[in-house]
């Protein structure tokens, strides 16, 4: 399959017609919907409070609208025009800004409570790459992005890396930028379920060499994300996505698995 | 675009621009849509924004209202007030106009309510 940040641009692939396509596709909705759900459990904001988000890659709207549904207000900034006037079209909310993350954010400092990004970072590694001298974008961006967020807030970014090589060069700006974190996989062994999010944070871990980035981010993010009140950690989800994964492990390995069923990972009742 | 958008805009990312804070306004066509009131998210942005800046955005705009100079003391508790800054940060709309660089006097078009902060090759 082929990848869209490899056709064209990102300003010029979403044209009108392909931003029309996008915000109509009941599925397309479907699935930013529940990656946005997913990355806002993942920046941990104090439970029961409006928070200023800022969505990278907004495009029409479809992730902020998740987090407008949470009480939260948005601001959006995408390099598509095209996208920027559905969403305007479609009174998201939030407000929307026309702007190039590879050329740095353009907020004052301390201002945001979390940052998302849903399917859109993948971009910033596009085919004009050395043109644009893909490792000055990345440092630019990831520098910006981390002083523009308060103090011990996080970004958590749902994308597609290409490859290995893509991800780690990713999550080495994003080290030389200040940030703590690194990638968290869901569905690791589903291909079809498969999500990379890679959860950046400001403040408490800072002293993470670049090499073991990669390998510690697990741990480093679990650490911080332990629940003060003891509920369902949002890093591993609920006992059912605990079971789901591992009957995808085991299928993977063409052992016998139970068929799915709404019981899966559902306490029984003891008599 | 909104004034709390504009409270946090800045164009430091041009090559040779320090600050690039605050932002000159300059409007043609303002608008105003009512956006649900909530309390709580207002007095909790009150301190991390520029009260100064939102002050003379508004006046220019001419929604200042009731708006006083200086932010006043407990201000969760005063609902006129958060009301007030509810109104000019979220309500009222540039729609079309310029936002412009203090320091090198580059501008940034508004359309349509869309900032434009796109950057030639040759600014970054
Ligand atoms: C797949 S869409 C996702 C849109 C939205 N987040 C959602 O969930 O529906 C990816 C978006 O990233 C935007 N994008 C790509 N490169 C960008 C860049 N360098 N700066 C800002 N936005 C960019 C595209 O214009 C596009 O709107």
């Amino acid at each position: 399959m082929s990848r869209p940040e490899h056709l064209a641009p990102p300003d010029i692939f979403y044209n009108e017609d392909e931003a029309r396509k996008y915000t109509c596709n009941s599925r397309i909705i479907e699935i930013q919907t529940k990656m946005c759900e997913r990355a806002l459990e993942l920046l941990l904001l104090p439970e029961n409070e409006s928070c200023l988000l800022l969505d990278i890659g907004c495009g029409s709207g479809l992730s902020g609208e998740v987090l407008e549904e949470h009480g939260h207000t948005w601001i959006g900034i995408d390099i598509s025009r095209a996208m920027l006037d559905i969403a305007k079209k479609r009174e998201v909310e939030g407000d929307v800004i026309l702007s190039d993350m590879g050329q740095g954010l353009p907020f004052r400092a301390g201002q945001f409570d979390g940052v998302v990004s849903i399917s859109a970072l993948q971009w910033l590694c596009n085919l004009d790459n050395s043109k644009h001298g893909l490792r000055k974008r990345l440092d630019v961006f990831f520098s910006s992005l981390f002083a523009c967020l308060r103090n011990g807030a996080r970004a958590v970014f749902q994308f597609y890396p290409e490859n290995d090589d893509q991800l780690n060069l990713l999550e080495s700006a994003a080290c030389k930028a200040g940030f703590s974190g690194g990638r968290m996989i869901d569905f690791p062994n589903s291909k079809k379920a498969r999500k990379v999010f890679l959860v950046l944070m400001t403040g408490g871990v800072t002293t993470v060499p670049v090499d073991s980035l990669a390998q510690q981010s697990r741990c480093t993010v679990g650490k911080n994300m332990k629940n003060k009140n003891g509920k369902k950690d949002p890093l591993r989800g609920t006992r059912r996505d605990w079971i789901m994964k591992k009957k995808d492990r085991f299928r993977n390995k063409n052992k016998e698995v139970k068929a799915d069923s709404k019981y899966t990972g559902r306490k029984r009742s003891r008599f | 675009m909104k004034l709390l958008t504009h409270n946090m805009l800045s164009s430091k990312s041009l090559k040779g621009v320090v600050v690039g804070y605050p932002l000159k306004i300059e409007a043609y066509d303002v608008k105003v849509t009512e956006v649900e009131f909530n309390p709580e998210f207002i007095a909790k942005v009150i301190p991390k924004i520029d009260y100064s800046v939102l002050i003379r955005a508004a006046e220019y705009l001419g929604h200042v209202g009731k708006l006083p100079g200086h932010v006043p003391e407990n201000v969760e508790k005063n609902t006129d007030f958060l009301k007030e800054v509810h109104h000019a940060l979220l309500e009222v709309e540039v729609v079309k106009g310029d936002l412009v660089c203090p320091e090198s006097g580059r501008r940034f078009p508004i359309t349509d309510g869309i900032p434009n902060m796109l950057l030639n090759e040759d600014e970054v």
